[in-house]
């Protein structure tokens, strides 16, 4: 029996990584909005690597944060181990990750959503989006309750349609043996939604009593520890780290894989789904670097409150008693009981070129789209997805004007446009190289880069903001005193340059230039820099990567400088692509699907040329006199 | 910020050897002050608009003197495309109108797009509303010209040798960038040493090719010349001459050159396809036969046809129908081997011929090989012969990509000497990576991460 269960502003179906960051959104920005996850102890449940951050994917959560999500507060209020990557590179790649209790990272999301006010969250499953005249107005559950709403946001992750299998074993469930939800792909393909099946994999947990650590290196976190947040405090974060381990495979290993390969679903032709590249399992890492000795595992805790560890490096769909086999053939794990078996799991997504930059539905009003159901892999791009969601959620509630982050702006910037541009054949996985402007676009910075769009939007603090503006000025100013500070070619300087092994002084020079040399830095040169104030670490550390690289920083300016004339040169959202005189078919096509909302985003559709974007610039300027 | 400042060749090319090369931009007037020596060492930029200037065109790094022009002078708005406008009247030929173009890309213009005069006049609101559509067209079929000629025209070879050197920085670029994306990956480690000399290694390579670009033989086109002739007249031997090394075949036995051979050089600055063919004559052999079908096929479509004759024969019925073939062709009549006791009559050939196409060498000997060099020369520069104005354009087009290649490069070893890190090499190596792709007409797209998980065993 239908019945009616009454009016929210906001629905966001599922309550993942990509669910929690739009609800909050769209609740702190103060619109009612109803949660529903298939099962209310999945809540930011993390279903495959215990872990947040890493290279790229840093990035992203240090600008989900600064723009007023939450993903970077809750794991710094429940990591078990950090660590800053690539420090022996540059500034633009320094990654944070921080490996999560898994069981606390979901419970503290939980609570958060909980005592947010205007947010509620509810056990259910979504089998339609009502939709009248291209608009949405509201949903229907399983049970027959029927909500009517202003927006929905759909964040299924990996459970439409899902199907678990490993070996001659499959499950139609979803990740962790939740439910799939078989119902809501049936409503989006009669709204006309283009849907993909996608396949993605993790490795088996095995009990922690069962593995010989003393066989294994040991890798532990950071002395260190810098906070996800920007408004973490460093000494908050100071607890007993847990250490990961790392072991390899060997000979012994690849030979069973090899000899059971008829027995993988995914051999055997049983997975029909598109994996990932970046995410390949053992078994295909076997068979597609044959001739690779060994390949590195990682164990890694997964809570505190469990004895589960994960087997990076392992993901596989091979049968159970092969699992079980090949991982005891690792040191360390040679009587090592498996908690839970490995699998593939194949799920329904959407092709992402049906999405605007703001993640709405080009054709659907009010119905927006999140996470791994728009194509994306990990749960800090659902989560910057979900934020993105939900801000634009509320902003259109608010009859505002929508909020995109360009690629010169953001890791997040890339990601969508990435997603809704170009679209994507296999899940897609952020990665540093996909940014163009990455001198630009550093995790160090996101807070000087993204604040104040927070802010503007109204999920940052004006204390937090202030704090920003301030912290621009100090470097500002700290920059410009060591550009004015000269320093002459005393002994105590000439002293300080042999030290260092650094080339002594003919003549006098400024601090900045000195702080350029590879061998010295801003804390080395306090030593012989006399007028110098305590700054705060952060400053300290702006000051030294903006000078260090001001000559690569500055050509990337120049770079996004260029970029910008074309992404501000917007096309009107009425163009009728077969009313553009002379433009070639394929590009009319391509440019109707994805509807581009500036000629630089037009610029990067695969199918339309240099010669394409010349006539379409002429065209809009006769649309422009004529008008 | 404005539009870029843009330049291209604004004549046709070869026809009279005079040529305009237009400059459109707020650079314009600064990047022409850079190349040119005014005779009476006015600074244009300082000069009212709409005024002509005498002077030459100078290399401002080599001081070597291009060439004397008159610069047209032209502040916007009152331009074609409302910009400030260059127009630099030289008459040194092809050659120099290629370099004094090379020489305003180096200074800061970019080379114009196709139509992309038409389309800044149009967008700068120079042409009215109702040539919108005309407009449009100019685009379109100057971006079929240049699309039609600048990757057939890149020649086989190098366009795979710039395609295996873009492969090799790729590797490159997917080793340092799994290294970052991936850093707790165990793969072998590329040491900043190993970087330099690959570097180092591309960097010659791409130098290489820029010379090649000079000498215009990057373009696989020219002026469509057959060699045409009885079988043993020397054709192959002209080939190899002109080429100055032993490509063809050459034997005394008749009908050694079974089939058509293509050779691209350029003499004296003007580009040559040279075909050298089978010597036409009656012939029961079936595959020779299939070589004079192709030399009567390929002399239709020439520009020019080279008749070599023998001097130490008599003209026969052969020749006669050699003429008849090439009836309202632009030849030259070549009479070889002059070394040797004379037997032609060449009163047979003026039936044919006017005296002036007619000229006499010795193949073997060398002899007269720089007359006709010349005459090719004249024959180019006096319009008698044209080619498509777009094989310059390319020519242009490719060395401007791999000159910044080459740039790009350089930074990439400068910032190792400055021991910068990884992130800030990468950058560069994929500028040039960029760069190289636009002379073979392929993008980055998602290559780069192809290319990582190809090359390494990644992932969770």
């Amino acid at each position: 029996m239908k019945y009616d269960a009454g009016k929210v502003d906001v629905i966001v179906i599922g309550g993942g990584h990509a669910g929690c960051e739009a609800a909050l959104a769209t609740a702190r920005l103060g619109f009612s909005t109803l949660v529903f996850a298939i099962s209310l102890d999945s809540i930011a449940m993390m279903p495959c690597n215990p872990n947040i951050g890493g290279t790229s994917k840093g990035h992203l959560v240090r600008e989900i944060d600064a723009l007023g999500g939450e993903m970077g507060k809750n794991i710094d209020k429940t990591y078990l181990q950090s660590k800053m990557l690539n420090t022996g590179k540059g500034p633009a790649v320094h990654s944070l990750r921080a490996q999560a209790d898994k069981i606390r990272y979901s419970l503290e999301m939980k609570k958060t959503l909980e005592n947010t006010e205007n947010l509620r969250i509810y056990q259910g499953e979504v089998t339609n989006i009502l939709v009248e005249s291209q608009k949405v107005i509201g949903v229907e559950t399983l049970s027959g309750a029927i909500y009517t709403c202003k927006a929905v946001i759909i964040a299924t992750g990996t459970y439409l349609k899902a199907r678990c299998i490993f070996g001659e074993t499959s499950v139609n469930s979803g990740p962790n043996g939740l439910h799939a939800a078989n119902h809501l792909t049936e409503c989006l393909k009669n709204l006309g939604v283009e849907i993909y099946r996608f396949k993605t994999g993790t490795p088996a947990r095995i009990d922690g009593k069962t593995i010989d650590f003393t066989k294994m290196e040991e890798q532990p976190g950071d002395q260190e520890i810098v906070p996800f947040s920007f408004g973490t405090s460093r000494e908050s974060l100071n607890r007993e780290q847990i250490s990961c381990w790392l072991t390899y495979t060997n000979e012994k290993t690849h030979e069973i894989i090899r000899n059971n390969l008829h027995r993988s679903p995914l051999y055997a032709g049983e997975i029909k789904g598109t994996g990932a590249r970046y995410c390949p399992s053992i078994e295909d890492k076997i068979v597609r670097f044959a001739d690779k000795e060994r390949h590195q595992v990682f164990l890694e805790p997964e809570s505190e409150y469990n004895n589960e560890w994960y087997v990076q490096g392992m993901s596989s769909s091979l049968p159970e008693d092969v699992q079980r086999d090949m991982l005891r053939t690792l040191p360390g794990l040679e009587n090592c009981e498996i908690m839970r078996v490995g699998y593939a799991i194949e799920y329904d997504c959407l092709n992402p070129l049906q999405l605007k930059p703001t993640l709405e539905f080009q054709n659907i009003d009010g119905l927006f789209s999140a996470g791994q159901m728009n194509g994306s892999s990990g749960y800090e791009e659902a989560a910057a997805q979900g934020l993105i969601a939900g801000i634009n959620a509320a902003l259109k509630l608010q009859g505002k004007d929508p909020f995109i982050l360009d690629r010169s702006e953001g890791y997040i910037g890339v990601l969508i446009d990435d997603l809704v541009t170009k679209g994507t054949q296999e899940p897609y996985r952020m990665m540093t190289s996909r940014a163009e402007y990455r001198l630009l676009l550093r995790q160090d910075n996101a807070d000087l880069r993204l604040t104040e769009r927070g802010y503007e939007i109204g999920l940052i603090s004006k204390e937090r903001y202030e704090y920003v503006l301030q912290k621009k000025q100090q470097i500002k100013e700290e920059i410009e005193r060591l550009k004015h500070t000269n320093v002459g070619t005393s002994l105590s300087v000439q002293n300080f340059l042999v030290k260092y092994k650094s080339t002594p002084l003919k003549s006098g020079t400024t601090l900045a230039e000195l702080l350029k040399r590879p061998e010295l830095d801003y804390d080395k040169l306090k030593e012989i820099d006399f007028e110098r104030k305590e700054l705060p670490w952060d400053v300290q550390e702006q000051v030294n990567i903006q000078i260090k690289y001001e000559g690569y920083i500055l050509r990337q300016m120049n770079q996004v400088e260029q970029f910008k004339k074309l992404e501000t040169k917007m096309i009107p959202v009425d163009i009728d692509y077969d009313d553009v005189y002379s433009l070639r078919i394929e590009a009319k096509q391509k440019l109707n699907q994805v509807r581009p909302l500036s000629i630089g985003q037009a610029s990067r559709i695969s199918g339309v040329s240099p010669a394409d974007i010349s006539v379409l610039l002429v065209y809009l300027e006769q649309y422009r006199r004529r008008k | 910020m404005m539009d870029p400042t843009i330049a291209a060749i604004a004549t046709p090319l070869g026809a009279g050897g005079i040529g305009i090369i237009r400059m459109s931009g707020q650079d314009a007037l600064s990047i022409a002050d850079k190349v040119f020596k005014s005779k009476s060492k006015k600074v244009l930029q300082e000069q009212r608009s709409h005024t002509i200037h005498y002077g030459w065109i100078i290399d401002p790094d080599t001081e070597e003197v291009i060439d004397e022009v008159l610069m047209m002078l032209m502040k916007g708005p009152n331009t074609y495309t409302r910009e400030d406008v260059i127009e630099i009247n030289c008459h040194g030929g092809m050659i120099v109108i290629q370099k004094i173009l090379q020489l305003l890309l180096k200074n800061g213009a970019q080379l114009a797009e196709p139509g992309e005069f038409t389309k800044r006049a149009f967008l700068n609101g120079r042409i009215d509303l109702s040539q919108a559509e005309a407009v449009i067209d100019i685009i379109n079929a100057q971006t079929e010209l240049s699309l039609q000629s600048s990757i057939s025209q890149l020649g086989g070879t190098l366009s795979q040798k710039v395609k295996n050197l873009r492969q090799e920085l790729l590797e490159m670029i997917a080793h340092i960038e799994a290294s970052i994306d991936y850093p707790e990956y165990d793969m072998e480690e590329l040491t900043y040493e190993m970087i330099q000399s690959k570097t180092e290694m591309l960097l010659d390579q791409v130098n290489d090719f820029i010379r090649t670009a000079d000498t215009g033989r990057m373009i696989r086109e020219g002026i469509q010349t057959v060699i045409i002739g009885k079988p043993n007249v020397g054709k192959s031997s002209l080939l190899n001459a002109l080429l100055r090394e032993q490509r063809a075949i050459v034997t005394d036995i008749p009908g050694t050159t079974r089939d058509v051979l293509e050779e691209y050089i350029t003499i004296q600055g003007v580009p040559l396809k040279l075909m050298d063919t089978a010597g036409i004559r009656e012939t029961a052999d079936v595959v020779e036969q299939i070589g004079v079908e192709k030399s009567k096929e390929w002399m239709t479509k020439s520009d020019l046809v080279l008749v070599m004759m023998d001097a130490s024969t008599k003209f026969t019925t052969e020749d006669h129908e050699i003429f008849k073939l090439i009836e309202g062709k632009r030849c030259l009549v070549l009479i070889n081997k002059t070394d040797l006791p004379r037997k032609l009559d060449i009163k047979q050939v003026f039936a044919y011929v006017d005296k002036e196409q007619i000229l006499e060498l010795s193949v073997k000997e060398g002899e007269g090989m720089d007359q006709l060099e010349n005459r090719l020369r004249e024959m180019f520069f006096a319009g008698e012969i044209n080619v498509k104005d777009d094989v310059f354009i390319t020519n242009v087009r490719h060395k401007d990509a791999l000159v910044k290649a080459k740039s790009s490069l350089e930074t990439v070893l400068e910032t190792i000497e400055l021991e910068m890190p990884e992130d800030c090499l990468s950058i560069d190596l994929q500028s040039a990576y960029e760069y190289l792709g636009e002379i073979t007409g392929e993008t980055v797209g998602e290559s780069i991460i192809h290319q990582i998980f190809s090359q390494f065993c990644l992932g969770k």
